[in-house]
């Protein structure tokens, strides 16, 4: 039986393999690829609940982070581009011009 | 017996996939399976009777954003690997070690609040029936203004992306 303990925790697991990601990877594109991962974990939590409770609403809160996600992915793939038009790399151990 | 063999199969396939997109060198193919990690996070949302959203998944995620990255991918010509030099100050085992804390704290909420927790009554019932319509039904009359405030951060999103990732203005 499936309960919505065991989508928590492939959810949270799912989770925590983005923050791995953003933690440890220092290539820009794969940490924002980590972070699409940590906001499909929050989906299949919202859906998961939604299927529990026989409620409509985590779907449409899901269709809100998507829409949310897809945002971030554009600006931030854009601020990516410029960023590389100006300093010719990807490694954010060297993206500290407004760090100090 | 069918539903569980299906969870576990996609939670499977859904965490390695997870895993591989982390931890390969290419970034492609980092790409490539972030797109087969969507698609299965698409089928456990079949599995969960919400097919409009896996359709969603499959047309924004799988379709959009993943295209997105390819482009980027594509774009940034790199002469010398992303990951070369690394900051001295940098503490990968510290990372691993939040990370694990995380996953225990989310663990342990989910298994102690559904050991106590009362299930609760089916919502009111809307005054439609089925998946799409009560989605639809939701997003145009309870929640039209987020929904509203939705589209605005996307054309805000669009003329920023094209704003940025323009040569001059």
């Amino acid at each position: 039986m499936i309960t919505s303990t065991h989508y928590m925790l492939l959810s949270a697991a799912l989770f925590m393999i983005g923050v791995i990601g953003v933690m440890v990877r220092r290539n820009i594109i794969i940490i924002f690829m980590a972070i699409e991962l940590i906001l499909n974990a929050v989906n299949i939590n919202l859906i998961a609940f939604s299927h529990a409770l026989q409620n409509a609403v985590g779907q449409v809160f899901a269709i809100f982070v998507i829409a949310v996600a897809a945002a971030e992915a554009a600006v931030g793939l854009g601020i990516i581009l410029a960023f590389y038009r100006n300093k010719e790399t990807l490694n954010i151990d060297e993206m500290n011009l407004m760090k100090w | 017996m069918g539903e569980a063999i299906a969870f576990y199969t996609l939670a499977a396939f859904i965490l390695g996939f997870a895993v591989l997109v982390i931890a390969t060198k290419d970034t492609v193919h980092s790409v490539l399976f972030l797109v087969l990690d969507f698609l299965f996070v698409a089928a456990l949302y079949v599995l969960l009777e919400a097919p409009f959203l896996a359709v969603i998944q499959v047309l924004v995620y799988a379709g959009g954003i993943v295209v997105l990255y390819l482009f980027v991918v594509m774009l940034v010509n790199l002469k010398r690997p992303p990951e070369a030099h690394q900051d001295p100050r940098r503490r990968t085992w510290l990372g691993f070690g939040l990370s694990a804390a995380i996953l225990a704290e989310l663990a342990a909420i989910a298994l102690y609040s559904s050991a106590g927790a009362a299930p609760a009554g089916p919502a009111a019932a809307l005054p439609v029936a089925g998946n799409t319509e009560q989605v639809g039904w939701l997003l145009y009359t309870r929640y039209l203004i987020p929904f509203e405030i939705a589209s605005m951060l996307l054309l805000v999103a669009m003329i920023g992306a094209i704003v940025l990732a323009k040569r001059e203005l």
